[in-house]
Order: structure tokens, then sequence, then C-alpha cells
């Protein structure tokens, strides 16, 4: 190998340094209070659930991991008649959109 | 009261089985009573790394269910006296070990041997925390890999969380192994340096273990590879390691294979 190639060859170590720190940085934050987004997704389509009859599959869940914000996009969408006057158990299906 | 030492890494295949066997008959080698246990029931492997698969009449499940003593269940080593290795099941469900059977075996290896070394089964599921649940200090191995490395990053999360000691808010000391290092890929910035490593995952070095046709070498033969060529680079490795367990002072250097041209030695401290 001659110096030419040494300077041209792409070192791939330090991007594999790089990338864990911020990976493991973010993971650590994360774990512990570990599923946290995922209780917030199951009590938020709770409280949905409560008041409208929603499919699961209508409500969108978007988690976008920013360096220094996360943000968590959450797009229910309501069928016009959804609004419930008895309360059946969730998951049943729901009363089709007018 | 022996020490209980957990060999994890949270990803399969970076070497715990091949560290706790050639840990363990280091420190047998060094005088001390030994005790290897293998964790990864249904995929039970340290009986063949150490060449003990024909011995294997009782195993660690019928230890804790109470149908073997231990003193029948314990494979004691040809090669080493002061070695012995307690096998885990290959057919049973991993389900029939219990929190308290486990607890109870390892209280009794404790007052029987210097050293109990649990081989953990890979992931971070039951297998792997009960592995690690009574140990007082743990030897995280790591690949210079960044797979590798995440996953050792989530292990000493749960060591730090998950294991007695922990719960009873003491300290667990957490080592870190660095195998299948390749100074010279990492010279030519291909492979993440012990430092690297050492930076992100943040806990001591106990060793770093280079590449080497050794250990493939020693496995296929079912011997340790400190025991099967101790002169190796991996084995002179493995060797300062266990020192270091036992508290001695030894200079961390990478091993090079005896080539003919003088090995260089990177010198390194032990933090």
């Amino acid at each position: 190998m001659n110096l030419f190639e040494l300077f041209r060859k792409k070192s791939t170590a330090p991007v594999a340094r790089d990338r864990l720190q911020v990976l493991l940085a973010h993971e650590r934050s994360v774990i512990g209070k570990s599923d946290m987004l995922a209780t917030l997704q199951e009590e938020i389509l709770a409280v949905i659930a409560k008041h409208i009859t929603v499919d699961r599959d209508a409500v969108q869940i978007k988690l976008d991991r920013g360096a220094t914000v996360s943000t968590l996009e959450i797009d229910v969408e309501v069928p016009l008649n959804a609004t419930k006057s008895a309360r059946p158990p969730s998951g049943t299906s729901a009363r089709a959109p007018a | 009261m022996g020490k209980v030492l957990v060999v994890t890494s949270g990803k399969g295949g970076v070497g715990k089985t091949t560290s706790t066997a050639a840990l363990g008959a280091a420190l047998a080698r060094g005088g001390e009573n030994v005790a290897v246990i293998d964790f990864d029931v249904g995929l039970r492997n340290l009986d063949l790394v150490m060449g003990a698969e024909r011995r294997v009449v009782f195993d660690l499940i019928n230890v804790v269910q109470g149908d073997a003593k231990l003193a029948q269940a314990l494979i004691r080593d040809k090669r080493i006296d002061t070695l012995s290795l307690l096998p885990a099941s290959q057919t049973r469900d991993k389900d029939a070990l219990t929190i308290e059977g486990v607890d109870k075996v390892i209280a009794e290896l404790r007052e029987k041997f210097d050293w109990v070394i649990c081989d953990s089964p890979a992931g971070i599921e039951r297998g792997a925390l009960l592995a690690m649940r009574n140990a007082d200090l743990a030897v995280v191995v790591t690949n210079p890999e960044v797979s590798s490395v995440r996953d050792s990053d989530r292990i000493i999360g749960m060591l730090d969380s998950k294991t007695l000691r922990a719960e009873k808010g003491e300290r667990i000391d957490k080592h870190l192994l660095v195998t299948r290092y390749d100074a010279a890929r990492a010279a030519r910035n291909e492979m993440l340096k012990v430092d690297d490593v050492l930076e992100i995952l943040s806990i001591p070095l106990l060793g770093i273990i280079p590449e080497s046709e050794e250990v493939l070498k020693a496995s296929n033969i079912g011997s340790p590879v400190t025991l099967n060529n101790p002169n190796s680079a991996p084995s002179r490795a493995y060797f300062d390691a266990a020192k270091r367990l036992k508290g001695e002072s030894v200079d961390v250097v990478i091993p090079m294979e005896r080539t003919g041209i003088i090995g260089r030695l990177f010198g390194r401290r032990v933090a």
C-alpha cells in the first residue's frame, strides 16, 4: 500500500465509534423508563377508546428521535359518527363511518 | 467463601464459553479451586469446549430439582483436578431453572470453591438474568464491533439493575474483556480500538484477547485454550486476565503470536 492509497482509504472505525456514541447516549436515557413511549401509546389509546370508537389500525404513531428533542406524533382517524353512547369493550369493531 | 463471576455479553458468538473455559482453567492452573457452570439450558456447549461431553451424567437442572446431589453432577477436569464443570441440561425445559434453586446451588458452590464462574447464555432473557443474579463480579465479553458493543452496553445496564447485589444497593465489579482483537486492523482504522470501546462502555479493562487460530484449534479437541497451548498469544492474554481477577496488577499488553519478528507490545494501563 503506498502513501496515496493510505490517504484515499476511508477509515471506518471512527464512523463506528461515532455512531455508537450517539446511539448509546440515546438508549441509555430511554432504557430504565424503557417502555415509556409504548405505555404512553397504550394509555392514549385507552383514553380515546373511552370516548370514541376507533379502529386501532386508524391510529398512527410515529416517533422521531432527534439529537436534542424527540417528537411523538399521534394521528387518530376519527370516524364521523364514532361518538360513543354506551361503552362496548375496546377492540370490538367500529361502526361504519357515514 | 468463594467469589461468583458471571461471563456475559448480550450478543452471542463473541466468546463467552471460550473465555469461561480459558479463564477457569487459567485460575485453576494457578492453584485456585474453580467451578465453571453452564447456564445455557438447551444449548449447552461448555462441556464440549472443555472436552467433557461424554462424561455428563447429571446437570444443573437435576441439581436444582433435587434429582441429583451437587457432588454427583460436578465433573472434575482430567487435566487439572482443581477445575470442575457443572453442565447445563440439553433436553430439559429452561423454565425448570427456578430462582430459589439456582440461589441454593450457587450458595453451595460458593462454600466449596474459590471461584464459581457462570457461563451466561446470549440474550437478556431469563437464562442470562439467572446467570448474573448471584454474581459478585462480571466479565463482559465484547468484540470490537458495533453490535457487540451495543449489546454489552445493554448487559452492563442489567448488571447494574437486575443482580442481587444491585437490588441490595451494592456494587457489582464489571470488567471488560475485548476478544477477537486485531491490533493491525485497529491501527489501520478498520476496527474499533480498545480505547474506543473503553470510552464508550466505561468499565475497567480486564484484558485484550487477540484474534487467533489457536482458539478454534483448542475447541476442536475439547481443551481450554489456556491448557492446550499455554504459550500462545490468546492464552497469555487469558493468564494475565486471570491474574487481574485475583487482584494482581499486570500491565495490559496485546500479546502477539511469536513469529520470529519480535512482537510489538502496546503498553496499556488497567483501570
